[in-house]
């Protein structure tokens, strides 16, 4: 039995915290540590645990370092708490470490996240304010001022079963999220009630941010295929409408799909739908 | 040194799915296990461990019950479905002994005033039920991106007359068995999350069984990372 005690012993000191640039891109589990690249040079392995004394401890932490979605600073250490794979974006002045790492999860369940585009549902009319269904854990409420053009005398025609694309103005773990279908502007820019007709479904919130990277070229191809309203929210629904019912399901599938098909895949099946 | 890490290869050799011979009786039965294979849930898995099957589901963080609500951190809720007939006293103690274990790893400070539940259900029962439910809200609870402090697995241990050591025990070993322990281990610094026994054995022989069960969950740990990967490979 001490062979096995020598073994965790052993895989303990083997598994201890990697360095993040070496991971990126590839699957982090919960638990896992991961050393910033400037502690790297001090705990790496050419350090073997031995930390240099630094006779001024501030003036290393020039570099801001953030943590997204799946990180969490326990004091001077970054853990993994999601599994997914570790991305990484360099901050706007570029180069020199910092910037913002994340893990990338392919989760079902939205959690609101102040400034997310969404696509609600009002649930209930109360008041002067609506209770919109957005797949977190508890409703958004949204003000009926909080419409374009709206003031107390001139209401917003909005039913309960309405279907809102919105921006959350808060939204922490302690308080009600509270959405807005205005700018800061007082501008709709896009937000508002959803037409009638159209279909909307949900899909898994890694697809969400696939779709809606700047170069998705899956959103590009649909586009190519037939006329199309489209509408995505951060919280996994899409909203789609395009000339018939037939073309509105046809799409629905083709972006349903697209999450576990290959680029050559999607190649095919674009293909083979523009030719019918 | 040398021969740890001998050990060490070896094992790690040995592929995930079928744990080969280590020595008498400290071998693990195979485990197989798949991940987001329902829709409804947020994360579900199910775990194989040589015949015993569980399917775990887990919804969270959701609404949760004004009655249930905790202000500064997430309702945990276990739910375990024996095969057939309504749950009854053992299957509620099981699910204590696994919200207990899941509160210790689960960050539910970062979703307070919400529930998450975790939906257990027996496929089918073949020894080591504890220990293949605990791997399966596991694997459920990563699927479902819960935040967590680490990864937990399940390991049970059976020591019979002759005090002989068989991990992963099946069920006739169970009856066998003079007593039986499980543990639930975390995969940070593999201590002990939870460990419940029945029967008699020494001082020397728990620590015995721990330090066996922390050895084999490594192999667990191992698993679950290539099934987590596997699962990632795909996007």
């Amino acid at each position: 039995m001490a062979e096995a005690a020598a073994i965790a012993a052993e895989s303990l000191a083997g598994s201890k915290a990697r360095a993040a640039r070496t991971v990126l891109g590839q699957v982090v589990l919960p638990g896992e540590e991961l050393l910033l690249p400037e502690q790297e040079d001090a705990e790496g392995p050419g350090g073997a645990g031995e930390r240099l004394l630094r006779l001024n401890p501030g003036a290393r932490s020039r570099v801001r370092v953030v943590c997204g979605p799946g990180l969490r600073r326990s004091g001077d250490r970054l853990l993994v708490t999601k599994c997914g794979r570790l991305r990484h974006k360099e901050p706007g002045g570029g180069g020199g470490g910092g910037g913002v790492y994340w893990v990338d999860s392919q989760q079902k369940r939205y959690v609101p996240v102040k400034g997310d585009h969404v696509i609600g549902i009002v649930t209930a009319k109360s008041g002067d304010i609506f209770k919109v269904d957005v797949g977190g854990s508890e409703p958004a409420s949204l003000s009926y001022l909080a419409f374009e053009g709206a003031t107390k005398r001139n209401r917003p025609n909005v039913q309960v079963g309405d279907l809102i694309y919105g921006q959350f103005l808060v939204a922490n773990k302690d308080m009600e999220p509270e959405m807005v279908c205005i700018d800061s502007c007082g501008r709709a820019n896009g937000m508002g009630v959803i037409g009638q007709d159209g279909l909307l479904f949900k899909v898994t919130l890694g697809l969400i941010r696939k779709l809606l990277a700047p170069d998705c070229e899956i959103i590009q191809e649909v586009g190519k295929l037939y006329p199309l309203e489209i509408v995505f929210g951060m919280n996994g629904r899409i909203w789609v409408k395009a000339k018939t019912i037939q073309q509105t399901l046809i799409l629905a599938n083709i972006l349903e799909a697209c999450e576990h098909m290959t680029t050559d895949q999607r190649k095919q099946i674009f293909s083979r739908l523009a030719e019918s | 040194m040398e021969g740890a890490m001998q050990v060490d290869t070896q094992i790690r050799t040995e592929p995930g799915a079928e744990a080969g011979p280590g020595g008498p009786g400290c071998s693990l039965r195979h485990f197989a296990c798949e991940q987001n294979l329902l829709s409804r849930p947020d994360g579900s898995a199910s775990f194989l461990q040589g015949d015993t099957s569980v399917l775990a589901g887990v919804y969270g963080p959701a609404e949760v019950k004004i009655s249930k609500e905790i202000f500064n951190k997430a309702t945990l809720e276990v739910l375990l479905r024996p095969k057939t007939g309504l749950p009854g006293v053992a299957e509620k103690s099981r699910e204590r002994l696994i919200r207990n274990t899941c509160e210790a790893v689960v960050l539910g400070a970062l979703h307070p005033r919400t529930s998450i539940t975790v939906v257990l259900q027996v496929i089918s029962d073949a020894g080591s039920l504890l220990a293949c439910c605990l791997n399966a809200a596991c694997m459920a609870l990563v699927d479902a991106g819960v935040p967590m402090r680490a990864l937990f697995c399940g390991v049970t241990c059976a020591l019979d007359a002759d005090g002989n050591l068989v991990l992963d025990p099946t069920v006739k070993q169970e009856k066998e068995a003079r007593a039986v322990l499980t543990f639930a281990l975390d995969s940070v610094e593999w201590k002990l999350l939870m460990s419940t026994t029945k029967g008699l054995y020494t001082n020397a022989e728990l620590q015995q069984c721990l330090a066996a069960a922390q050895a084999a969950s490594q192999q667990v740990f191992r698993f679950f990372r290539e099934s987590l990967q596997r699962r990632y490979s795909k996007s």
